[in-house]
């Protein structure tokens, strides 16, 4: 059933407003910007959305996207290579690396376990992870997950999964953010941190 | 803590109307259908961000109009705020107090707390037990942001939880140690719920019945009690004892979310022994209740809104419970009837400060 006046143009609306956060008329929108465009325009377009599925691959190491079968990060020497942050997807590397806090390495799970999404234990990607801490090649990880449910759930799986070797398992703080009038606060933190304080040694910044 | 005035704009049935209030009783009077629990919907927005009846908010707009702002001044402790609720077609509610918008409208829940006593109470009677479920958690949640969150929680580890069972009974394939992750986030929720639940309803109960025998005028033994599953055993053997059960027919069969709350006269259901006076009476005198309560824990007085509720009353009942809300004990309220005679000669026996509005095209002050 065509919707539009041609057959090409429907394909294409139909392919875009499969993506997240597209509608019909958001795709249709694009598509025309699209046509707009001068044809070599186009073509790299296409073509580098083809290249990027084709040829991205994923760190043998960490599972992080990567142009290299080793990501920047796993081939820095310089990183301590003894700790392991576990997040959830690249996004969340980004935003840690942003941080400028942290030097150890990261592990992508992939995802999160979540029925809903058809995402089970055995979806995530967890073997390179379970491979280092056999080696014993791992002193710390840290659980940096979402604080949703989900969230939760894949961090007792690892913590379950992992607790018996002989490694430091560490997870996020959660508690009043930096700049927060308490006033101002969500309870729900607030309280947390009120029950989960910690030693103050006379500087908070460390 | 009361309401000094309402203005509307194209809220509901209304295009434009302004109401000066009387801080004790207030009375919409009019015919059915020209929108004077409309009026009492607009004060419930001003108190909890939304409807009482319609949670779409752009379904609340005048008929043809584009917008509606709901306003009103409010006397809190020897100030005056302004509130003010506005929401045009296809953009985000806003919703301002004194001139500054909320950046969560959950932190207005609890500035202003209402009770609406209204004729769709019956429900809790009649229909299943999600309603008296719902009924403790609104409750509960106006004055406890910590069990709002946990029940969140519980709820979304239980919608997985049965994702879960449905996809193992498709693949034919049970994996034991997947459920226990979910097993294991649910039990302290649980816990945690049911025994906020206890407490409410051992809290509540003395309320409860001292309402009822004041509005009934007798010794009838009212009952009100939870019911659990975690009363005989908790939420980890009972998730342990069902799994069998819970894979076979898909669904998580113990829990919390199977909570109730038995209603009884003496020791008879209320659902089918009580008359439908007597199942009023014990509507309005547990959401009377549930006014002396949210009034305990927060100190604030609510307003109460009473819908239409004289419909199946004897004038003798509509006299204790006018006279009774008519006490100190009780702030500001607002009395929806379509007989103003009967309404008029029951309020100029009591001593309180009253103003009657009459409702048809225009609404009109009629006495004070």
């Amino acid at each position: 059933m065509h919707q539009y006046s041609s057959k090409l143009l429907d394909e294409a609306v139909r392919e875009f407003s499969k993506l997240p956060g597209i509608g019909k008329k958001t795709a249709l929108r694009l598509v025309l910007y699209l046509l707009r465009q001068d044809e070599e325009e186009v073509t790299r377009f296409g073509e580098s959305m083809i290249r990027l599925r084709k040829e991205i691959k994923h760190c043998r190491e960490c599972n992080n996207i990567s142009d290299t079968d080793i990501c920047e990060i796993c081939a820095n020497p310089r990183r301590d290579r003894h700790i392991v942050c576990v997040v959830e997807s690249i996004r969340d590397v980004i935003s840690i690396e942003n941080t400028q806090q942290y030097n150890g390495l990261y592990h992508v799970l992939g995802g999160i376990i979540s029925p809903m999404d058809g995402v089970g234990p055995g979806d995530l990607e967890t073997g390179k992870l379970e491979e280092k801490i056999k080696q014993g090649a791992v002193k710390e990880m840290i659980l940096a997950l979402s604080t949703t449910m989900e969230g939760d759930t894949t961090n007792f799986y690892l913590y379950r999964k992992f607790h018996n070797y002989d490694i430091e398992i560490s997870i996020l703080a959660r508690g009043v953010s930096f700049g927060d009038e308490l006033e101002y606060a969500d309870e729900i933190t607030l309280g947390r941190s009120i029950i989960n304080r910690q030693p103050f040694r006379g500087d908070i910044s460390r | 803590m009361y309401l000094k005035n309402l203005a509307l704009v194209h809220f509901k049935n209304y295009e434009q109307a302004e109401l000066e209030f009387s801080p004790r009783i207030n009375c919409f009077v009019g015919d059915n259908g020209v929108g004077k629990t409309n009026l009492l919907d607009a004060i419930h927005y001003l108190s909890l961000t939304k409807s009482f009846f319609n949670p779409i908010d752009s379904q609340n707009i005048r008929h043809g109009e584009e917008f509606f702002v709901i306003q009103g001044d409010v006397e809190k402790d020897g100030e005056t705020e302004n509130l003010y609720c506005a929401c045009r077609k296809g953009r985000k509610k806003q919703f301002k107090k004194n001139r500054k918008e909320y950046e969560r409208l959950a932190d207005h829940i609890g500035y202003m707390p209402v009770v609406m006593i209204s004729p769709a109470d019956s429900a809790l009677i009649t229909e299943g037990s999600d309603q008296r479920r719902k009924f403790m958690d609104s409750v509960i949640s106006q004055y406890d942001r910590v069990y709002l969150d946990n029940l969140m929680r519980y709820n979304r580890a239980l919608t997985q939880r049965n994702i879960l069972l449905k996809q193992m009974s498709v693949q034919r394939q049970t994996d034991h140690a997947a459920i226990d992750l979910w097993d294991k986030q649910m039990i302290p929720l649980a816990a945690f719920i049911y025994q906020t639940r206890v407490k409410f309803i051992r809290d509540l109960m003395p309320l409860f019945r001292e309402y009822y025998a004041m509005i009934s005028g007798n010794e009838e033994e009212v009952e009100l009690r939870y019911e659990s599953q975690l009363h005989e055993e908790g939420m980890d053997e009972l998730l342990r004892e069902r799994r069998e059960k819970d894979l076979a027919v898909q669904y998580t069969t113990g829990g919390v979310h199977k909570d109730d709350l038995w209603l009884g006269l003496g020791e008879h259901p209320m659902k089918r022994t009580g008359s439908q006076g007597q199942q009023k009476t014990f509507l309005v005198a547990l959401k009377l209740a549930k006014f002396g309560f949210i009034y305990q824990v927060s100190g604030n007085l609510p307003i109460l809104l009473l819908d239409d509720i004289f419909d199946k009353f004897d004038k003798n009942r509509v006299k204790q419970i006018i006279r009774l809300v008519s006490e100190k004990e009780f702030g500001q309220i607002f009395i929806t009837d379509t007989n103003l005679e009967h309404l008029e000669g029951i309020l100029k026996e009591i001593p309180a400060d009253y103003r009657i509005f009459t409702i048809n095209d225009t609404i009109r002050l009629i006495s004070q």
